[in-house]
């Protein structure tokens, strides 16, 4: 390759928002419900049937504004966007094009060489979901299901401000932590409630203007992302290299293949004749409804990691995690305000938790364990009723079912035998059985002693204190 | 004592005092149907058994005494574009054929609250687009006055249906003129009101902006009666107003002491038929021997309202005509190949010449590159025909004039041209563009003794001056 | 006619507005469209450099509802109408 080209990236993001029912009717939007059993005529695009805003729609959507820096439109409007499809029932999807609620923000991310720069986020607009089409297995034809049908999203538009991967997914995650901490949303790539659409051209290193673009779809995760970056930089250049030029147009990318393919079809004009939509009235944004909304915004993570620091002085490393993910910093400050000490808190979600989400391939969100068990567990290591391994066991079936750990200890048995007597009866007896490790013990081998406590631990069924037992065993054999 | 001769008032008083029943005018009304509709086709779908179940469980709750009002045991006619939960509605087209709506709409449901007894549902000019209700999949209705001339339309079953005694009142939707201009073709009266009194829900839309749900009556009391009925605050429309001042009978006074009353040269101009002419001044007259300070004056841009009306109608209908896809209700062509091939068959075969003229018509509007020119200026000129009314309004409490510029023309002399037919709706069309109330009641007869109408036209929210004039002057009239 | 609307036009709308027009109709819309927009370019005699459009006649604004769920199932209601249906979904042409 004789030229150096530089990528231009700017992102859509679909947030799908974590209201309680639809942005235009009284639908649930939970998930995994029997296909169609969450729908009405709204909803349906039932003839007559007209839309209502949803009041927490625009209130997440103006949290999202605020904490990513944008202008918050004071005089906003819906728009019809059209286009024939039949997961779109209306064959119209509501949404905002002239006057979107949001306008002129941007977030800071962190760069490769360790500096920062800012995205600019073009504008915020509310809009409705789809419905989910599924593919019949044994007959040609697709089925339609509307539960999704109305689920309200934001879709943030980026300014063309990123310039590798790296960049997209420190942006992407930035925007994650900021919609978690609002709970505005679970943001989950996976499950599609974020979804990024990727705008991407290439151009010659220095050059001013910007090249022609395409339109990247069906990312979902950050894998994916960062394969379809590559992937699509490549296209674009070798297409150049060969003198031909880019189409502008949308593209789906196949990850299974690490390929993209345009989406085109004489059908699909692309025209969506965008125009006000008259069923629903405009959005006055009062000073009041902002200074409401303002009142309302949670602490986000830059002041997290301040306090963190200052008010429980665990490590650096603790609260880059922590805060991370805003389930993990919810569990942490609540079971610390429950009494627990902070650094032990920190501990558990840095050790086991983390472990246990990894090797079971879940979420912070997933989290099920209350704040209150994992203190109660806490407070049995404390007063040493129980040991740690044993604590362990009993936080491993925390993590499953959120059991609780006294009630759990007590009636698997699980407590340390605190009984001397009882205690010294089993030392005696490991004593009489193991004359060799005794012997090397006394002439100054001291890994004997860890395998006498381990017999003595096994005798026990690890329900001894291990320190305890190291020092009886010692108090015993001098 | 002649049932269908009867109006609202009448007859429910005459139920209340025992002198009939619910089920005997329903089975009297039902008659009518029978011996006469073969004549006229007031009707798309009769419900028998459906009204005289009706009948007699409001003739019960008026025995008990749990419900009066002068619609109680009333029998009613519904334009077709009603929904009606478990009755066919087919808004007069082919594809919405089978259509049964799985829900009522909220005008409906008021009216069945006041003991309102249905008895089926009128022919329209498909999808309320036409001026003569030749436009219908179900043939045309013709005019009980004179068989051998249009009823008008859209509402022209309706306003037939009321004429010829085959229902005690009916209920039409006015988008440009549709209630006020078949109830001038008809003799009868006809009231749409100021934007957003009755709830939309429920009334499949043709032009959401514009759109009103009204009565055509027998006369200017139950006019009030069945609008004080129909209005209410609806939270499932976001367009719904709410008003505490739509006691409408209170308004049945004999009283224009003073009312200041302007008449528009620009209605008396060119293309007038000189009999309608005369009929409205003599009308004025009465009016103004009665008190009334009468005035000719310049309402500025009346001949741009007709190309701004078509514009804006056509859009909106383009976008709200786009659910009829052959997925979840109505017709589904029977071969095609894939998806878009269903959509065009099934779109191009259900929907009749009328209606797909509009909507290309609209889709153009609205496509790439002709919305400013064409669309938005359209918003800007209804902008200024606003303000042109709210000028004449700080002048006169009512604005009177024709309906229409001419009486029912002959079946089949209106469709050939289309631009000719839309010019006929010159009158009422600016009313819907402002939001305006008006009311057509009937004001003598041609040569060939075919009713005439007058229009008032009040500023938003005073329906009450509009009933109080037309009151009076039906008083003075007889 | 001042508006000259082609064929290409035509076939675009149909496309937009999924209308399948016959040979015969295409004929007729051409000039239906073309002598509608001539009569809607009269608004080009007004000058609304200074207007804001107009899209809701009334100052009602801030509508909304709260984010209760007020809906339960309602599938046999919204099926009861489907053209085609198998497992509680609308059976449509294969879409990819």
């Amino acid at each position: 390759m004789s030229r150096e080209y530089e990528t231009v990236i700017g992102l859509e993001v679909h947030v799908e928002l974590a209201t309680k029912t639809k942005i235009f009717c009284g639908c649930s939007t939970a998930f995994g419900a029997a296909p169609n059993t969450q729908t009405c005529p709204v909803c349906t695009g039932m003839p007559g049937s007209l839309p209502v805003l949803n009041r927490q729609v625009l209130e997440y959507a103006i949290a999202v504004g605020l904490a990513t820096n944008c202008d918050i439109t004071r005089y906003a409007k819906f728009d019809r966007k059209n286009y024939f499809y039949p997961d779109n029932p209306q064959n119209y999807q509501i949404s905002q094009l002239y006057l979107p609620i949001c306008r002129n923000g941007g977030v800071e991310i962190e760069t490769a060489d360790g500096g920062t720069k800012t995205v600019g986020i073009h504008e915020i607009h509310m809009e409705e979901d789809a419905g989910k089409l599924i593919h019949d297995e044994w007959e040609d034809c697709s089925l339609v299901d509307y539960n999704r049908s109305g689920v309200p999203l934001i879709e943030i538009v980026s300014e063309p401000d990123m310039r590798s991967a790296e960049e997209v997914i420190a942006y992407l995650e930035k925007l994650r932590l900021v919609i978690q901490y609002l709970g505005a949303s679970d943001c989950k790539l996976q499950e599609g409630s974020m979804r990024a659409d990727v705008n991407l051209s290439v151009r010659e290193t220095g050059a001013k203007e910007f090249g022609t673009r395409t339109e990247m779809k069906n990312l979902n995760s950050f894998k994916a992302i960062t394969r379809a970056i590559e992937g699509e930089r490549e296209r674009q250049i070798d297409l150049l290299e060969a003198g031909e030029s880019v189409v502008q147009e949308t593209r789906r990318w196949d990850d299974g293949k690490g390929e993209s393919y345009a989406m085109r079809s004489k059908e699909d004009a692309q025209d969506y004749r965008y125009f006000p939509d008259p069923d629903l009235p405009p959005i006055r944004v009062s000073e009041e409804m902002l200074a409401q909304i303002r009142a309302k915004q949670p602490e986000f993570r830059g002041e997290k990691r301040k306090r963190y620091k200052e008010e429980f002085g665990i490590p650096d490393y603790d609260i880059e995690i922590i805060t991370g993910e805003k389930p993990l910093a919810d569990l942490f400050e609540a079971t610390v305000a429950l009494g627990s000490q902070p650094k032990k808190v920190s501990n558990w979600l840095m050790g086991e938790t983390l472990r246990l989400m990894k090797e079971r391939e879940t979420d912070a969100s997933d989290l099920r364990f209350s704040p209150e068990n994992l203190a109660k567990l806490i407070a049995l290591t404390d007063q040493k009723a129980i040991n740690s391994s044993v604590a362990k066991e009993v936080f491993e079936v925390m993590f499953e079912e959120n059991i609780d750990p006294e009630a759990y200890v007590e009636e698997k048995g699980l407590k340390t035998v605190n009984d001397e007597g009882a205690l010294k009866k089993v030392i005696e007896e490991v004593i009489a059985a193991n004359p060799q490790s005794v012997e090397d013990y006394r002439n100054g081998k001291e890994k004997a002693i860890g395998f006498l406590v381990g017999q003595t631990m096994k005798a026990m069924k690890g329900k001894a204190d291990p320190g305890a037992v190291n020092q009886m065993l010692r108090e015993m054999l001098s | 004592m002649n049932i269908t001769d009867m109006t609202a008032v009448q007859l429910s008083a005459a139920i209340k005092e025992g002198k009939t029943t619910a089920v005997e005018a329903v089975e009297a009304v039902l008659a009518r149907i029978e011996e006469e509709d073969k004549k006229y086709n007031c009707y798309v779908t009769v419900d028998r058994e459906g009204a005289v179940a009706q009948a007699k469980k409001v003739q019960a709750q008026i025995e008990a005494g749990t419900l009066q009002g002068p619609l109680a045991g009333v029998p009613v006619a519904l334009k077709d574009n009603l929904c009606t939960e478990g009755l066919l509605t087919t808004c007069s087209s082919k594809i919405l054929y089978n259509f049964v709506p799985t829900y009522t709409a909220e005008a409906v449901k008021n009216l069945t609250r006041a003991g309102a007894v249905i008895l089926g549902k009128t022919n329209m000019d498909e999808f309320a687009m036409g001026s003569t209700t030749e436009t219908s999949a179900y043939g045309p209705t013709r005019n009980p006055r004179n068989p051998e001339h249009v009823p008008g339309g859209s509402s022209g079953g309706s306003a037939a249906a009321v004429a010829a005694g085959e229902c005690i009142y009916a209920i039409g939707s006015d988008t440009g003129g549709s209630i006020r201009q078949p109830a001038s073709y008809c003799g009868v009266v006809g009231m749409k009101p100021t934007y957003g009194t009755v709830s939309r829900y429920g009334l499949i839309a043709y032009g959401s902006s514009l759109d009103q749900i009204g009565p055509l009556t027998k006369d200017v009391t139950d006019c009030a009666a069945v609008l004080e009925a129909l209005s209410s605050h609806d939270e499932r429309d976001s367009t719904s107003i709410a008003r505490d001042d739509t006691d409408f009978t209170s308004a049945l006074t004999e009283d224009v002491e003073g009312l200041r009353i302007g008449i528009p040269n620009d209605y008396l101009g060119e293309g007038l038929d000189a009999e309608v002419k005369e009929a409205v001044l003599r009308a004025a007259e009465v009016l103004e021997k009665k008190g009334a300070l009468v005035e000719r004056f310049d309402l500025s841009l009346v001949d741009y309202a007709i190309p701004a009306y078509y514009t804006i109608a056509a859009a909106e209908a383009s976008s709200n005509l786009e659910r009829f896809d052959g997925i979840k209700y109505g017709y589904r062509a029977k071969e095609y190949a894939g998806l878009h091939n269903m959509y065009k068959k099934s779109r191009s075969e259900g929907f009749g010449e009328e209606v797909k003229r509009r909507i290309m018509l609209g889709s153009f509007v609205l496509s790439s590159g002709y919305y400013d020119a064409y669309y938005l200026k359209a918003l800007k000129v209804k902008a200024l025909i606003k303000k042109a009314f709210d000028e004449a309004f700080a002048k006169y409490d009512i604005i009177l004039g024709p309906v229409a510029p001419t009486t029912a023309p002959k079946l089949g002399e209106s469709l050939t041209d289309p631009i000719q037919m839309y010019l006929g709706d010159i009158y009422t069309i600016a009313v819907n563009l402002a939001g305006l109330p008006g009311i057509s009641i009937p004001c003598g007869q041609d040569g060939k003794g075919l009713p005439i109408g007058l229009q008032m036209i009040g500023d938003c929210f005073q329906e009450k001056k509009l009933i109080r004039a037309a009151y009076t002057y039906e008083q003075g009239a007889v | 006619m001042a508006n000259i609307i082609s064929d290409e036009t035509i076939e675009y709308v149909g496309i937009l507005a999924k209308l399948e027009l016959s040979e015969e109709e295409k004929e007729q819309a051409k000039s239906d469209m073309g002598r509608m927009l001539d009569y809607i370019d009269k608004l080009g005699e007004l000058d609304t450099a200074d207007v804001e459009p107009m899209s809701h006649v009334f100052p009602v604004q801030n509508v909304f509802r709260e984010d209760v769920v007020t809906n339960g199932d309602e599938r046999e209601q919204l099926l009861s109408n489907a053209i085609q249906e198998k497992d509680g979904m609308f059976v449509v042409p294969r879409t990819f």
